[in-house]
């Protein structure tokens, strides 16, 4: 990703660090990340969305293993990547961590960790966000 | 009341790594190409299209339908001209969009460009670039990458139906054994089965070998009021179907990922135009821009049940002589993708395939033709029916 002024990261703070969606009013169908309006019940959503914290935890769905990647992820090869459906409904797709690339699986159980995502080199801005790690055997 | 739309001419550059051609050479030398090959001089254009994806990036200019009117030769015209931009899609959009124009009777002739000059920049500036059409901000941003999108449908396909690495490998073989005979491919070679499975991987499952080339090429159509079309050749290809579709911009924001709902769609739409079934199509160009594309295409268009991609693979029915011949002029993945000329250069194929001039990758009795034309991950497409009059 080309570097690019402040703000186009900050203001996607809420939902990359502690993934705030949001939920439709009307059908209460939940989003992350958050939108305008609800894309089934549409005028009937208008001022109805309400913010939502998602609790982070899910299931993958799908994943790969990144081997060439962008120069802002290329310290980090080769890592995974996954489609995860959170408990509460969205996808999302984030890197697994915490565990062996062979590890990953299909149907596996992560939650939401926070992390450094990439940064713009070794003098630019750092950027965080979240990953998921395979949910911890209590 | 529409009217009928059928193309009178055609042209292509060879595509590859041409680094003695520039954006502005390219595009003209595939619209003077189109021109030639329609008869007709110049003067009789209303109009012109050209799709690009990311002009700005690749090569630093905008401003492209002014810039390719000029360069070929039409801005003493005055002819309107104009750029379209949907990703991958970009190329077989504007097609659709010079079909609008003639269809509604606002223009009689027009000519429809599509190209893209990706090896004027470095490093990963071509892949970084490729990358913006995908959710920049909840895809790209956490480390996805194009390959890798493609990859986690691949996992999940595999995983839901059994769908293996040799099978897509066994695309990638097929490809270039068709592309092998393509005068225009960027890679005119077969490459053995092994050597696929043996590449580099990009993003497990893909390989470098599953990956379609960085490309620069382009390709031109002339688009004509079908009841005048034989005033101009004899051979003229009537499109009898169009259709387009959007889906989420990002992979996770589909229900099912092993199915691109906007190509289920279009193909919808162009079938339903047609009045034809997946069984009437003689030859397809789909969107091969990695293997597992090629098997969502074949499945998503109705040529196979869904699942059974893999399989078909296997059982060569997308060969030449097979029973449903898929990407004769070795597809994105040896023809090469130039990503505006992309969709383009897919009617140009099918129109040498249906007016018989295909050469040593003629599929044999062709008289119907399918195009199917991705922007990045499916959130766009638009799929073309063509027929020989």
């Amino acid at each position: 990703m080309a570097d690019g002024a402040v703000p186009r990261f900050w203001r996607e703070i809420p939902q990359r660090y502690n993934l705030i969606g949001n939920q439709c009013g009307s059908c209460m169908e939940i989003y992350f990340p958050p939108r305008e309006s609800c894309p089934y019940c549409r005028r009937k959503s208008m001022g109805k969305m309400k913010e939502l914290k998602l609790k982070g935890h899910g299931e993958v769905l799908t994943y790969t293993i990144i081997y060439t990647a962008p120069e802002h992820f290329e310290g980090q090869t080769p890592y995974p990547i996954a489609i995860i459906k959170l408990d509460e409904g969205p996808k999302i797709t984030a890197q697994i961590v915490d565990c062996e690339i062979d590890d990953v699986k299909i149907g596996m159980r992560v939650q939401s960790t926070f992390r450094k995502i990439q940064e713009d080199g070794y003098i630019g801005a750092i950027y965080y966000g979240y990953k998921f790690k395979p949910v911890e055997v209590k | 009341m529409m009217r009928d739309v059928a193309i009178i001419g055609i042209g292509i550059t060879k595509f590859g790594e041409l680094w003695d051609k520039s954006f502005r050479n390219l595009i003209a030398e595939a619209g003077s190409k189109a021109l030639f090959d329609s008869g007709i001089s110049g003067s009789e254009l209303d109009a012109l299209y050209v799709g690009s994806m990311s002009t700005g990036r690749f090569v630093g200019q905008e401003h492209v339908g002014a810039l390719v009117a000029d360069w070929s030769g039409f801005a003493h015209m005055h002819i309107p001209a104009m750029r379209v931009e949907s990703a991958c899609a970009s190329g077989g959009l504007a097609v659709r969009q010079g079909y609008f124009s003639v269809a509604s009777g606002m223009n009689d002739i027009v000519v429809v460009g599509g190209v893209e000059k990706m090896t004027d920049v470095v490093g990963d500036e071509a892949t970084d670039t490729l990358a913006t059409g995908l959710d920049q901000e909840w895809e790209a941003f956490f480390g996805a990458t194009f390959p890798g999108l493609y990859a986690m449908i691949a996992t999940r396909h595999m995983h839901d139906y059994g769908t293996t690495r040799e099978q897509l490998a066994k695309v990638a073989v097929k490809n270039h054994a068709n592309g092998a005979l393509n005068p225009y491919a960027q890679f005119k070679r077969a490459i053995p089965l092994e050597k696929i499975l043996c590449s580099p991987m990009t993003a497990y499952p893909l390989g470098m070998l599953d990956c379609s080339p960085v490309s620069d090429g382009a390709a031109a159509v002339v688009l004509c009021a079908a009841d005048k079309a034989k005033d101009y050749t004899d051979k003229p290809v009537k499109i009898i179907g169009t259709g387009q579709a959007s889906d989420t911009l990002s992979l996770h924001g589909r229900d099912n990922i092993c199915t691109f709902e906007s190509t289920v769609y279009a193909g919808k739409n162009a079938y339903e135009q047609a009045k034809l079934t997946p069984e009437d199509i003689d030859v397809a160009e789909v969107h091969d821009c990695f293997t597992i594309a090629e098997i969502l295409a074949i499945e998503d268009l109705g040529f196979v049940k869904k699942g059974e991609g893999g399989k078909a693979i296997d059982k060569k029915i997308t060969t030449l002589d097979g029973k449903i011949p898929i990407n004769p002029s070795g597809g994105l993945k040896a023809k090469g993708h130039p990503v505006g000329a992309t969709g383009v250069a897919q009617i140009a194929e099918i129109v040498m395939q249906l007016r018989g001039e295909a050469g040593e990758r003629q599929v044999k009795d062709a008289k119907i033709g399918l195009t199917h034309n991705v922007g990045a991950v499916g959130a766009s497409c638009v799929v073309h029916i063509l027929e020989a009059i």
